[in-house]
């Protein structure tokens, strides 16, 4: 397990090097001049750039201002946002209502989805499973933020049973709409992907050897079939995550959630480059360490891996 | 010979009861129909194909949108853009203008018809562009190995580990003066390539020890002209499932970039753009977005079922669990 963690951490290094390098890449190689950027249509006295461009290290060839940014981030410096706050302050504010969000979101969704696909499984070509398969195949089509509008407008503003937007410090009863919402899109690959794992661990031989020795299905489907169907779940939590970061971003604008999703969405719409760089880097960085940790556990669950 | 050896104890043998000869339809069995057509896994997944409603359901659904793309004047005599009137704001529907006005006056069955167009484009040239790069990597890195494979699927790991949408967030913000509908389908063209090519880097991985493979190799032809001619072809089947599935998460893609702001300009026809203009009357004027939304999420639909149909026809294991 040792060999394989550390296997799998020299594994990341190269592509977290390279993924925060294509994001500098392509927002400080692309047309434009940051600086003129920033003034706008007066510009400052040549002084001035030159001022800018020797603290911001533009004269500097790309790769150089790579190192800075790189060494920056290693520091736990993402820069400075539009407003003049810095990254850091603003993460440290809504960093924990995302995780709450997300977190409630992936309950939701493994609930839902593993109860929904193992019935389904178990009852393979009934109507329950039919039911199941085409309402998955309906969710998975619709559209993040026609979901979100959909809810907010009919159990928000029509029925009144959630507020349709979050208050302030977002309490955990006004996360449950939104989280409800980003739990669609996981819920319905969830249920697919149970539903076919518990038919394929239906027929396997292990399963049949267990029911013929006598016991209840009651021990067999939990314990033999469940357990084993879910190992493909788990590995789909990692894809998932990227899923749940941008369809954060949708829904917490929509409903006003004060989380990182939202000062990314609000950034987004004012033209804040920056500050759009720095979370959509900080969001890749949490992407790709809940990957590493879902490989781990991954391997945990199934030692197979570790070997490979 | 000792007597506890199964086969030959005597009441074992009633257990391996073999028929004679002459009553099995082995002849049956072991015959080859010559006359018949020869079939392969496309005509095969064709015959399974027409026979599902879903198929005809899914593919009627998309012609539609096809050709309400590319003739969208047959449906509308409404100009989307250019003949919108204040006056009209969130107004209510009327016979010429069945789906009423959105916040600008303008005619929303009208901006629906144009927008087909624009989902449609971005849909094909990203799907092109996904294809073709993971063809080309998959290909490469699966046949080739070695070095090849490690630099071709490391480059790849890259480029997977950003979630294609937020890199089109940035490539879109960065890019602000430029958008048009080929550059947004590059922005996400660019990042969702990595899972066509891994699919395909696996099933090349398992096709390319096949016997007509070593065949291939041994009457002599190149390596190169080997890979296209035989390896790919015979590995495409679940590249092109989840080929037209990502049509449908790039028209998804651009609504919701649109939808973010980072999209196309207002000037275009975008049902992402209508949905979130009329985001901000979602309380007084719900219509306006009601209807972009259903044309959206009814193509996004027909492309899925599509793909799910193909799935169950080309993959013999989605098809045994249905």
């Amino acid at each position: 397990m040792l060999w394989y963690t550390g296997k799998r951490l020299l594994q990341v290094i190269p592509v977290l090097l390279g993924a925060t390098f294509l994001i500098y890449f392509m927002v400080f190689a692309m047309p434009g001049d940051p600086i003129a950027a920033l003034y706008g249509d007066r510009p400052p006295a040549p002084g001035v750039i030159e001022q800018i461009r020797e603290q911001y290290h533009l004269n500097d060839p790309l790769i150089v201002q790579y190192f800075y940014y790189l060494a920056g981030i290693f520091q736990g410096d993402f820069g400075v946002s539009y407003s003049g706050q810095p990254v850091n302050e603003i993460l440290a504010r809504t960093f924990p209502v995302t995780i709450r969000l997300a977190l409630l979101a992936i309950f939701f969704e493994m609930v839902a989805g593993i109860v929904i696909g193992l019935v389904s499984g178990l009852r393979k070509g009934g109507i329950f499973d039919a039911t199941g398969l085409g309402a998955s195949l309906v969710i998975i089509s619709l559209p993040i933020f026609v979901v979100g509008f959909a809810a907010q407008y009919f159990l928000g503003i029509q029925l009144g049973w959630f507020r349709p937007t979050v208050s302030s410090g977002a309490p955990i009863q006004d996360l449950i709409l939104p989280a409800l919402v980003l739990a669609t899109v996981g819920f319905a690959q969830i249920v697919r992907l149970t539903r076919s794992s518990v038919i394929e661990t239906s027929g396997l031989d292990f399963v049949r050897t267990a029911s013929s020795k006598g016991l209840t299905r009651r021990r067999v489907v939990p314990v033999h079939i469940l357990r084993n169907s879910l190992i493909p779940v788990v590995t789909y939590l990692g894809t998932d995550f990227g899923v749940l970061l941008v369809g954060a971003t949708v829904t917490e604008g929509i409903f006003n959630v004060p989380g990182v999703g939202r000062t990314l969405y609000q950034a987004v719409l004012r033209g804040e480059g920056p500050t759009v760089v720095s979370f959509v880097t900080i969001m890749v960085l949490m992407y790709l360490i809940v990957n590493l940790l879902i490989d781990l556990l991954y391997a945990v669950l199934d030692p197979r891996i570790r070997y490979a | 010979m000792p007597d506890n050896i199964p086969s030959t104890s005597p009441t074992r043998r009633l257990e391996h009861y073999v028929a004679p000869l002459e009553e099995t339809p082995l002849e049956e069995i072991d015959s080859l129909k010559t006359d018949g057509k020869p079939s392969n896994l496309w005509i095969d997944a064709w015959h399974d194909v027409r026979r599902r409603p879903m198929f005809w359901i899914s593919a009627a659904l998309i012609l539609l949108v096809v050709i309400v793309a590319l003739f969208p004047t047959w449906f509308t005599q409404v100009p989307p853009n250019s003949d919108c009137q204040l006056s009209n704001s969130n107004g209510a529907p009327s016979a010429e203008h069945p789906l009423g006005f959105t916040r600008q006056g303008c005619d929303v069955f009208s901006r629906i018809v144009h927008g087909a167009g624009t989902s449609l484009s971005v849909g094909i040239i990203v799907t092109l562009l996904v294809f073709t790069l993971g063809v080309l990597f998959g290909s490469f890195a699966g046949y080739y190995g070695g070095w090849i494979d490690s630099v071709l699927s490391r480059f790849g790991d890259i480029f997977f580990s950003i979630p294609y949408i937020l890199a089109a967030v940035v490539i879109m913000s960065v890019l602000a003066n430029y958008r048009n509908v080929w550059v947004i389908s590059l922005a996400i063209g660019l990042f969702a390539w990595p899972a066509t090519a891994r699919v395909l880097r696996s099933e090349i991985l398992r096709v390319k020890n096949a016997d007509f493979v070593t065949a291939a190799t041994a009457i002599g032809l190149s390596r190169f002209r080997i890979l296209w001619s035989h390896v790919v072809p015979n590995s495409i089947a679940p590249v092109i499932v989840i080929t037209t599935i990502s049509l449908a998460s790039a028209i998804v893609a651009e609504a919701t970039l649109s939808f973010l702001g980072v999209g196309l300009p207002s000037t275009f026809m975008s049902w992402g753009n209508d949905i979130a203009q009329a985001q901000t009357t979602l309380r007084t004027a719900p219509q306006v977005l009601v209807y972009p939304s259903i044309a959206l999420s009814l193509t996004v639909f027909s492309f899925i079922m599509l793909g799910e149909v193909v799935r169950d026809a080309l993959d013999p294991k989605a098809r045994a669990q249905r």
